[in-house]
């Protein structure tokens, strides 16, 4: 059976027609996922998915469901499940069973919808390669030398190698849209404030958002509808309508126009990914869009100004795990203070301590203001090219990542691992919704094309992604790893 | 040698909000250890802070109260350290932009003259748990249904020169809370706790090095710790030496002072705005609204004593001290009994039974309907002033009602011929 191979969109058919049932389809991926060599799951909550499947079953029977009810998926294991492991991919987690659902997944629960488990991920979402991973790293399904991307790789890779549906993932600095474009799947990552942050681990309050890693920009929508919306239990969240984002998935996209920052087109990129790009770019046009140059001259302080806001809100928000009340705590500690630094010495990993350092370091008094405050301005500047640039274009696209997934094991250097996110950072620190989704290969490995939005335009971005998916297969191509 | 002292405030107020400041968890004291933490008490991972809107208000009420600037657009702050009953290990508080700004209020002076204090800012906060360092031998015991419990922090200019004043700003504002309804003042229970800071300087000179002193929880510790702690300081002064800048911590029982942590061991706080929470933003409609719903002020209450009852500044003064004895002899008064005899018993005879035995004035075993039948049987000559004391005693103590007493004890003046002749 190739079940596996259908959209959420087809599942949601194949349910409905009685083609197969939820615990079918279930059982289904959950052998696929026993067969798995990729490491995409830290854990598999089979039974829970058999029940949650079962339930799904009845409510379909008697005619009590939503279109995702029966619909399996895998969660990032950054988001809050009661009663099943929440690691947060961290070894200071790997005991913790959290005693309350985060809202996304009371919201997929409240659908009945079926969990097959927890996905990998790099520790606390802070990598691009899934090899910040307490559960080592998730291989790529594409080529099991390479990594996956990260932070979201387990999902991205899960979704690749059809052993899931969809999975959930999260965006802080590119760690929906890098792994999705590396494993060639599509990836969302909405406007800030679109999805609860309501126990999604946090890893930097102002730029985390959760997102839907699908085969599809239709599934994406359809996903998303389950996804988005107010939340009163998180403060950031917009108090804003959400639409049906299957609703503009018809639109014609003659006299759409399309920006090309030229920053995203020097040095560094990669003569592969530059052509996958610029295909794509044609084949818009080729559907009437105008395209044109566009410029983000702050775009290139991403990187600098990210690597000071993450860090500094990371370390304050990883001050709770401290080995008092939940997770690790290290053995006989023989004081207060040797509890504290010995649990997050040895619970946390390198490069997590690294951002906790780095943050602390600029948060502390007499460098606030040349690192933390200089950081916010900056934040701001690379926001007002953005919003210049939305006032002459509709969409910017350029590259997600300026490779194509490396060798696992290839970059040591934590600075060179940093401009893997060159593309993507930028829209974290605007706020604003970004995609990628499959549109080519370079040296055998997927290549995604970003999808830039301004606020709150996700329908229109959903749409544009789809027309291009009508008219091209990379979407529909899978590797043959499992 | 002359030695001039400077102390300046920070009290902490609890708010009386039903609900913790960020969470739905409630506030109620007393419950059974860690039975009132929520998962966002206890900073559980994932979980995110909600202003609680009630405490906004009440904060703005204090502004309103004591004449402040109120920041329209006001910011949370992270205050970072390490400590086991602070569960996130930052504490959710106000750094650059209070919500409340300058204001003021008057203190009275023993010399009768008033005094005004500056108030340099008051600011939202959460409180943390509580450590229990004596329950076991080996462990400190933590209680975390005091974290997230919403704190008004209200930081005073350093404009009081010694003890008494300090304790004078200290009950001013104790009132204060209390006519306002945002905090019972409950000092035993830790609803209201004093940092003083203290310093002190050769006449003339520019400021000395403050220390900061903690834990204390009573107007007479308050009065006593600062006290100790001047003499302290000039005596170190006096014999050459230098005072450290530290923060210092009130020892009730042994009466003294002693160092918690010096600058140099002072946690660097790294506060920052807290990115889960939104600006605070006030507009004018709602500071109308809190300013309409404002309850009679105590110098409002004060300057009515005076002008319509016609009490004197003292006795307004007096009365108005604590709103729950203006509401006692409120009571009294509006009942028909004459004002200037009220204010005599709530001032004399009640207070000193009060004080002796440390009831406060709610907890009175007479009340002011009793007190009112007192007055009243001396003011249509029933009984006489100084029999009206022993009636007084013996309500105190037997919890009987006047008419009871006088009857059964033979009191009433023998002015009524019938009731002469009825004694038969």
């Amino acid at each position: 059976m190739m079940m596996h191979n259908l959209s959420v969109a087809a599942l949601i058919k194949g349910l409905k027609n009685k083609d197969f049932s939820s615990v079918e389809l279930t059982q289904h991926y959950l052998n696929r996922i026993n067969k798995s060599k990729l490491n995409a799951f830290i854990s598999v909550t089979e039974n829970l998915a058999l029940a949650q499947a079962n339930e799904a079953d009845l409510k379909i029977a008697k005619g009590d469901n939503t279109p995702l009810t029966g619909i399996p998926y895998a969660h990032k294991d950054i988001f809050c499940t009661k009663g099943v492991k929440t690691s947060a991919g961290s070894k200071m987690l790997d005991s913790f069973i959290s005693p309350y659902d985060a809202t996304l997944s009371h919201k997929f629960n409240s659908e009945n919808m079926v969990m097959l488990g927890k996905t990998n991920m790099d520790e606390f979402a802070m990598g691009s390669s899934n090899e910040n991973s307490y559960y080592g790293p998730v291989k790529n399904p594409w080529n099991l030398k390479k990594i996956p991307g990260g932070s979201s790789g387990g999902s991205a890779a899960a979704v690749a190698s059809r052993i899931a549906p969809f999975a959930t993932g999260t965006d802080t600095g590119g760690s929906i849209r890098q792994p999705a474009s590396l494993c060639g799947i599509t990836g969302l990552k909405p406007t800030y404030g679109r999805v609860s942050r309501y126990g999604m681990i946090a890893y930097a309050s102002s730029l985390d958002q959760a997102g839907p890693m699908t085969q599809t920009a239709e599934d994406a929508a359809i996903v998303l509808n389950a996804m988005a919306g107010f939340d009163n239990k998180d403060s950031t969240s917009a108090a804003k309508e959400t639409p049906d984002y299957t609703n503009q998935l018809t639109n014609s996209l003659d006299g759409l126009k399309i920006g090309l920052p030229k920053e995203f087109f020097s040095s560094g990129l990669d003569e592969g990914v530059e052509k996958v790009v610029m295909h794509a770019i044609k084949e818009y046009e080729s559907m009437g869009a105008k395209i044109q140059e566009v410029s983000l001259p702050n775009s290139m302080h991403a990187i600098p100004t990210y690597y000071i806001v993450a860090p500094c809100e990371c370390s304050s928000n990883l001050s709770r795990f401290d080995g008092v009340r939940y997770g690790y705590r290290c053995e006989d500690p023989k004081d207060l203070d040797d509890l504290y630094l010995r649990s997050r010495s040895e619970g946390f990993g390198k490069e997590v301590k690294r951002r906790i350092m780095i943050g602390a370091y600029a948060l502390s008094a007499g460098y606030y203001d040349a690192y933390y405050l200089k950081a916010q301005k900056v934040r701001q500047l690379i926001s007002e090219d953005f919003k210049k640039a939305f006032q002459s274009v509709d969409v910017i696209m350029g590259p997600v990542a300026p490779t194509p997934a490396f060798d696992l094991g290839s970059v040591k250097d934590p600075v060179s691992m940093y401009l893997a996110d060159i593309y993507t950072l930028s829209v974290n620190l605007a706020g604003l919704p970004g995609m990628s989704i499959p549109a080519g290969f370079s040296k055998e490995l997927p290549v995604g094309l970003q999808l830039i939005g301004n606020h709150w335009s996700e329908e229109l971005l959903l749409n544009t992604a789809h027309q291009f998916q009508l008219k091209t297969d990379w979407h529909t191509s899978s590797p043959i790893e499992l | 040698m002359t030695w001039e002292t400077v102390i300046g405030l920070e009290i902490h107020t609890q708010l009386k909000t039903k609900s913790k400041i960020f969470s739905g968890a409630s506030t109620e004291f007393g419950a059974k250890a860690n039975t009132q933490a929520c998962a966002v008490d206890l900073g559980f991972p994932g979980v995110l802070p909600v202003l609680n809107k009630e405490a906004v208000r009440m904060a703005l009420r204090f502004g309103l109260a004591v004449n402040a600037t109120i920041n329209k657009h006001s910011i949370f702050a992270r205050k970072n350290y390490f400590y086991p009953d602070l569960p996130k290990g930052y504490q959710i508080s106000q750094f650059e932009i209070p919500i409340v700004g300058n204001g003021a209020i008057d203190i009275p002076l023993d010399n009768g003259e008033k005094k005004m204090v500056g108030i340099t800012r008051a600011h939202l906060e959460e409180d943390a748990g509580k450590s229990i360092h004596d329950l076991y031998d080996d462990y400190t015991a933590i209680d975390l249904n005091r974290a997230g419990t919403p704190l008004l922090e209200i930081v005073s200019d350093p404009d009081m020169s010694n003890a008494k004043e300090a304790v004078a700003y200290a009950k001013k504002i104790h009132a204060l809370v209390q006519y306002i309804d945002i905090c019972d003042g409950n000092m035993q229970e830790g609803s209201f706790r004093c940092d003083a800071n203290v310093s002190v300087r050769r006449a003339g000179e520019g400021l000395g090095t403050r220390a900061e002193i903690k834990n204390i929880n009573s107007f007479k510790f308050l009065e006593k710790a600062i006290n100790l702690e001047v003499e302290r300081q000039i005596d170190i002064l006096e014999d050459g030496g230098s005072v450290a800048q530290e923060t210092r911590l009130y020892d009730s029982i042994k009466n003294e002072t002693r160092s918690m942590r010096s600058k140099e061991e002072a946690n660097d706080y790294r506060y920052f705005p807290d990115p889960d929470l939104l600006p605070v933003v006030i507009d004018d409609e709602l500071l109308k609204e809190i300013k309409d719903r404002l309850p009679e002020l105590p110098t409002e209450k004060k300057a009515r004593f005076i002008d319509k009852l016609g009490l004197s500044e003292y006795d307004a003064e007096n009365l108005t001290s604590q709103k729950a004895m203006a509401d006692y002899y409120e009571i009294i008064i509006d009942k028909g009994a004459d004002v200037k005899l009220s204010a005599n018993w709530v001032m004399g005879e009640l207070s000193a039974s009060l004080n002796k035995n440390q009831i406060d004035i709610q907890d009175s075993p007479i009340s002011a309907s009793e007190l009112f039948n007192l007055i009243s049987r001396i003011t249509d000559n029933t009984i006489s002033g100084k029999i009206a004391k022993d009636v007084f005693r013996l309500m105190w103590d037997e919890k009987r009602s006047v008419d009871e007493i006088i009857k059964d004890q033979g009191l009433e003046q023998m002015t009524d011929v019938g009731a002469l002749e009825s004694s038969h």
